[in-house]
């Protein structure tokens, strides 16, 4: 197409495309906007730029919301579940490409399988499985279940990468004095990084906005997590327009700024994961 | 067992099998012991349940309608993005942007300007669009709940497409305008061949993001006007947690996990022969 791309066509397309992008952009203009003026205003003319900066609305929702907490806490769920899947999930690999038992490929396929599985459907009896170990109500119990749930597509992306890494390095490491642990942590790791940063991106999108899971199994009102946090705003402040465009600016700012710092590696990351899956 | 195996056995498997037991049982989630009923929850939501039915359409027209309205959009913004545009770049961040936060914030997003700023322009510009009672019927809802997904998910797919796109060997298109072929021509006889893959996955994946859409809808419409807009995940939730019925639950969380897994099956057969053939 770029060879008979001649400049006035192109101009016409990129205007489209502008077009287009001023739209998807709209509802952050609506939302920044009104986020600014008091009550009144916003029922008055819910369209109009403010006619002076407040960021009173900014300053109640902090408050009202305890947006360090959550914010604390969707980085403690998130960080320590990524953290933990990766880990469990590479060593899982690992194990199934290099000490093949008779059940390795049956696991593969359950894993492969499970993905499938809508998250609606186990809910229910999972809280009660997390009831009767435990897990319900507590950080650490929640960063569990996200293993759980996690391990299939990490298991399913690392094994693919696995299949690929030469043995001989690793017999190599043994020759060298090198125990299974180590091999594992200093060669094998290492050399699957891109995949993990896939892993990595792919789930930290999944479990930082995740709502669903959190609100079954997390109730006490210092553990909620971001997409709790303002859920329970909304319960409390229904139509409270003023405060509640404030604490929703305030719940996309953290993931707005990691993805504008690590757009490539996002990017990337899905387009690779999907293509994958 | 390693320690991954044995969390995924626990957390998944167990209750996935549990589940199996459960909509067998008549049980409040409260009381020790479940009832077992045999087949009476199963036969309930197939005759006696109303909700369950208008959830099951809504989810199902909601699907058609935003699977196909994304997957077209997205393919031709990737094909409109692929070319030497001096703003491609940032026109792409801009689309995939929606896809980085979280539904429940992009839920409430939309109830407010549903609700408040596009009836402010309906007021400004007089325009019909924009003057429609937004959410509050069940038409305005069903159109409003496929527009933000829509706006949600358009850019994920489009980036897919233009990873494809941008993997043809450019002499290949080169070599087709050479030999007199329209731009058309090249869009169906080597563009869209060579992106069969990529078709595939992106309908998968929004097949599987419509089917089982949950948070966007529940903040945005709450499953309103008169549960018109309720998706099946929904209605599985509400069916548990609001009203304690988790043996009826269960029973339409099996249903529902052998109908999507069967939606999703039958669409990777049937384009993967499309691919074949195309």
């Amino acid at each position: 197409m770029s060879a008979r791309g001649y400049f006035p066509r192109l101009l016409f397309v990129e205007l489209g495309v502008l077009i287009v992008a001023l739209v998807f952009l709209s509802p952050f203009y609506f939302v920044v906007a009104n986020s600014l003026k008091p009550f009144g205003q916003i029922i008055k003319n819910a369209a109009s730029l403010p006619q002076s900066l407040d960021f009173q609305n900014y300053l109640k929702a902090w408050n009202t919301v305890n947006f360090p907490r959550v914010f604390l806490n969707s980085v403690l769920v998130t960080g320590f579940s990524i953290t933990g899947m990766v880990l469990l999930g590479a060593m899982a690999a690992w194990r199934m490409v290099r000490r093949p038992h008779k059940a390795s490929g049956f696991i593969f396929i359950v894993f492969v399988a499970a993905m499938v599985i809508p998250f609606q459907s186990v809910m229910i009896p999972m809280v009660k499985v997390a009831k009767i170990f435990h897990l319900l109500n507590s950080i650490p119990g929640v960063v569990i279940i996200y293993f759980g749930f996690g391990m299939p597509l990490t298991v399913f992306l690392l094994h693919g990468f696995v299949k690929g890494i030469p043995r001989e390095l690793e017999e190599s490491a043994y020759i060298d004095g090198c125990t299974t642990f180590q091999s594992f942590f200093r060669i094998v790791l290492p050399l699957m990084r891109t995949v993990v940063v896939t892993v990595v991106i792919l789930q930290t999108l999944w479990i930082w906005n995740d709502f669903l899971l959190p609100l079954l199994v997390l109730f006490s009102e210092n553990l909620r997590t971001i997409p709790l946090g303002i859920f329970s705003f909304f319960g409390q402040y229904l139509n409270q327009w003023d405060s509640a465009l404030a604490t929703l600016i305030m719940g996309m700012v953290p993931i707005i700024a990691f993805f504008l710092v690590l757009q490539n590696y996002i990017i990337k990351g899905i387009t690779a994961g999907s293509v994958k899956a | 067992m390693g320690p991954g195996v044995l969390v995924f056995t626990i957390i998944v498997l167990l209750s996935f099998v549990l589940g199996i037991y459960y909509s067998f049982t008549q049980w409040n989630g409260v009381n020790k012991d479940a009832v077992w009923i045999g087949i009476q929850n199963y036969v309930k939501i197939f005759s006696g349940d109303k909700q369950a039915a208008t959830s099951a359409i809504f989810t199902a027209k909601f699907t058609i309608a935003s699977v196909i309205i994304a997957n077209f959009l997205a393919f031709f913004l990737a094909l409109a993005l692929t070319l030497p545009l001096r703003t491609a770049k940032v026109m792409r961040t801009i689309i995939f942007l929606p896809n980085v936060i979280g539904g429940i914030i992009l839920g409430f997003v939309w109830r407010f300007i549903f609700t408040n700023s596009i009836p402010t322009i309906g007021d400004l510009t007089g325009i019909g669009f924009f003057q429609l009672p937004w959410l509050g019927s069940p038409a305005t809802g069903f159109w409003g709940s496929v527009m933000v997904f829509v706006w949600q998910r358009t850019g994920y797919l489009m980036m897919i497409y233009v990873a494809a796109i941008v993997s043809i060997n450019g002499s290949l298109l080169e070599a087709a305008y050479m030999d007199g072929a329209s731009a058309f021509q090249v869009l169906r006889k080597i563009i869209l061949p060579l992106t069969a893959p990529a078709i595939t996955i992106c309908i998968f994946l929004a097949l599987s993001w419509t089917t089982k859409m949950f948070d966007v809808i529940f903040a945005l419409t709450g499953g309103g006007p008169f549960g018109s807009t309720e998706t099946f995940a929904m209605n599985i939730y509400y069916q548990a947690f609001q009203y304690n019925n988790y043996g009826l639950g269960s029973a339409k969380a099996i249903v529902f996990f052998i109908v999507v897994g069967a939606i999703s099956t039958a669409q990777v057969l049937i384009t993967k022969r499309w691919e074949v053939e195309a």
